[in-house]
């Protein structure tokens, strides 16, 4: 890791009057590093984004992207930036060509017929190159408005929740996609929700109500939760859960399908708390997963007083 | 910079044409004006229905009634040598005057006794009675100037101590067109410029586009570029409508120069623009836009002085017509095209115009920033 970061913020903060949105966020991404930024809905994932492609100015922290100063470069940075908004940020009164047409017209590009023509040879939007923007369904949208973020040949790219709405198919094909980017080099900040994302990114940053509360790889992000699960089978384990929470040593108890999945911090107060159960249910050892770790993480937020001081 | 500005420009131009109902909307918009405000209204109503009790059927009153229906502002609806039902027709609205000739009117007037003649008004709308009241004194004298003649020439009343000459400059017929029609210029500027590019600018903020926008290189000043450069083009279009119809429809005059008007309009077209913007900083959605343009084009048309007279308003309000940039553009137009105003006579009130720029465009800019929210 001797290359410069990509991505280097540091205490980011950002207040809408008394409400502190995100408090003291550090982030750092490697060049050519896909990372997921997880957390709950209004937790300040769109707000992070937005500072760091320059919408928006941090209250507090610094931060270099591209080794760009986040505060007084930030006309240089959205120059070599893509940003994928949550909504829907092209015009739906233009036809897909003329979406990109504008978009390599604004940065100025070279050979703007030929880009746009690749990019939607690429995206497999040639054929609807004419269609109106708004007509188009929700996955479509979403390949235009990537396309649209990367026709400019950023360095970085900014996703936010690009796959909120968008059928498997679509999800699977976009991931591939952004692989693709990330193998040339692009360097990639995804916001979602889906766990499966998650554990497609090089890297995760799960942040709850404007706090940072883990990073890393996922076994690294696991492996510091300290949790650790047991799998039940048989005997209806999946009706149990509410029972099973309810121990003390269990931090959460959810079925699946047939089976139930328990976590919680201590593998021995964990054994102890199913023990009742021993007779009719059979429980292994198994890893606790990515939504385990968050969820507690959620759970346990308030108790590191962050919500306090905002 | 031309570049992005470019990009904008034909973006805007590009939406703009995909909507055609807008474009007839910003070319119809001048034209219906025109054919309310340009033929409709007339603040100097004539034809008005007249009914006439005349109990003393007189050359007198004769002459006294044909020289009111001369005038033009009288049709006569009735005439009855009794008592016509006068306040059933007045309060029913289909006589606007009911005249009552006493029965020895004449008589008393071969005497000298000073007859008198009584005239009903309904004033309930005193603008469009009023020419008409006026012009019924000089009437009367005219018909009986006519026919005291003989022996009764020593009842006609004296030659007034002072005569009085008037003289109407710059519309000598008063012909309302003549004032609304230049007026009208303000109007229609003033709802393109403002109305539009405030709706412009939150339609992109609404929908999600501006986010987009500006995480692009595109400065504030280039987006505002952009789309000020179509909505000024289509004002212009308007601008050249209206004054044709001026000319070709209405007959206004046009004593000043063309140059100079243009040249106002120019700088009354970028403070109306400068406040769109200012507006669109304002509001959070197209609706509140909406209103809060019509909340400023209401006042532009009852108080600038385009519908109503402005000296007509109390004080107060005409300190509040003052800070409207239409009024001093309505008086600048019409300045212009009525009184030919040459560029020294212009620049008070365009003085004022400029400062109005200066202070708007300042605070357009300032608040229109590259970031959100
Ligand atoms: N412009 C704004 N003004 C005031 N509050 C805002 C603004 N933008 C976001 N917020 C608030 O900040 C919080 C974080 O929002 P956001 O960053 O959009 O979260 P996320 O993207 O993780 O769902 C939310 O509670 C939201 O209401
Ligand atoms: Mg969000």
């Amino acid at each position: 890791m001797s290359e410069a970061p990509a991505i280097a913020v540091r205490g980011l903060t950002k207040r809408f009057g008394p409400r502190t949105v995100v408090d003291h966020v550090d982030l750092t991404v490697q060049p050519g590093r896909i990372c997921g930024f997880l957390g709950p809905n209004g937790s300040g994932k769109t707000t992070t984004l937005r500072m760091i492609c320059g919408l928006l100015i941090p209250d507090a922290g610094e931060g270099e992207v591209l080794g760009l100063d986040l505060k007084t470069q930030r006309r240089a940075i959205k120059q070599q930036i893509g940003y994928m908004t949550q909504k829907f940020g092209l015009f739906g009164d233009l036809t897909i060509a003329e979406n990109l047409e504008f978009i390599a017209r604004v940065y100025g590009l070279d050979r703007k017929r030929a880009r746009v023509d690749a990019a939607l040879e690429q995206l497999g939007l040639a054929s609807r190159a004419d269609q109106l923007a708004g007509k188009l369904s929700g996955g479509w949208k979403q390949r235009l408005a990537l396309a649209a973020a990367v026709l400019h040949e950023p360095k970085i790219l900014l996703l936010d929740e690009p796959t909120a709405g968008v059928d498997p198919q679509a999800r699977r094909e976009f991931w591939d996609q952004i692989h693709g980017l990330a193998r040339d080099g692009m360097t990639v900040l995804v916001s979602t929700h889906y766990m499966d994302e998650a554990e497609r990114c090089h890297e995760i940053a799960y942040i709850a109500y404007g706090v940072m509360l883990a990073r890393g790889t996922t076994a690294e992000v696991i492996a510091a939760s300290g949790l650790h699960a047991l799998q039940g089978e048989g005997g209806g384990a999946d009706r149990l859960a509410a029972e099973i929470e309810a121990r003390p040593g269990v931090a959460m108890a959810a079925p699946f399908g047939t089976t139930l999945h328990v976590c919680g911090p201590d593998p021995a107060a964990l054994r102890e708390a199913v023990k009742p159960w021993a007779g009719q249910v059979r429980f292994t050892e198994s890893a606790p997963t990515l939504e385990d770790v968050f969820i507690h993480l959620m759970r346990d937020a308030p108790d590191h007083s962050v919500l306090e001081r905002a | 910079m031309w570049e992005r500005i470019g990009a904008m420009v034909f973006k805007e131009l590009r939406q703009m044409a995909r909507d055609p109902g807008m474009i007839v909307m910003m070319l119809m918009f001048p034209i219906i004006q025109l054919l309310i405000f340009g033929f409709a209204i007339n603040s100097d109503p004539r034809h008005l229905p007249m009914a006439v009790e005349s109990n003393d059927n007189s050359a007198f009153s004769r002459a006294i009634l044909s020289s009111l229906c001369n005038t033009g502002y009288f049709d006569l609806i009735e005439l009855a040598d009794q008592p016509v039902e006068g306040d059933r027709l007045i309060a029913e609205g289909r006589a606007q005057f009911v005249l009552t000739v006493p029965s020895d009117f004449s008589r008393a007037l071969v005497r000298g006794e000073h007859p008198q003649l009584l005239l009903t008004v309904d004033a309930t709308d005193p603008a469009s009675t009023g020419p008409a009241v006026a012009a019924v004194n000089e009437a009367v004298s005219q018909a009986l100037a006519r026919e005291l003649h003989g022996p009764l020439a020593a009842r006609q009343p004296g030659p007034p101590p002072v005569s009085l000459v008037l003289h109407r400059s710059y519309n000598p017929e008063g012909v309302t067109s003549h004032n609304t029609v230049p007026g009208l210029l303000a109007i229609i500027l003033s709802m393109t410029m403002v109305a539009l590019t405030a709706m412009s600018v939150t339609r992109e903020v609404e929908q999600g586009t501006m986010e987009n926008l500006l995480a692009t290189p595109l400065r504030p000043i280039e987006v505002m570029v952009g789309k000020i450069v179509p909505y000024f083009g289509m004002g212009l279009v308007q601008v050249l409508v209206v004054l044709a119809a001026a000319r070709i429809v209405f007959q206004v005059p046009f004593e000043g120069s063309f140059v100079l008007l243009l040249a106002v309009t120019l700088l009354f077209t970028l403070v109306s623009l400068a406040l769109g913007f200012t507006l669109s900083t304002l509001v959070e959605s197209q609706v509140m836009s909406m209103q809060a343009s019509m909340l400023y084009l209401l006042p532009s048309i009852l108080l600038s002085g385009f519908a109503f007279p402005y000296r007509g308003m109390p004080l107060l309000v005409q300190w509040l017509a003052e800070i409207l940039p239409p009024t001093h553009y309505i008086r600048l137009v019409r300045g212009i095209m009525l009184k030919g105003w040459d560029a020294r006579l212009a620049a008070p009130e365009a003085g004022v115009l400029l400062v109005m720029l200066l202070v708007l465009g300042t605070v357009a800019v300032r608040r229109y920033r590259d970031t959100i929210a």
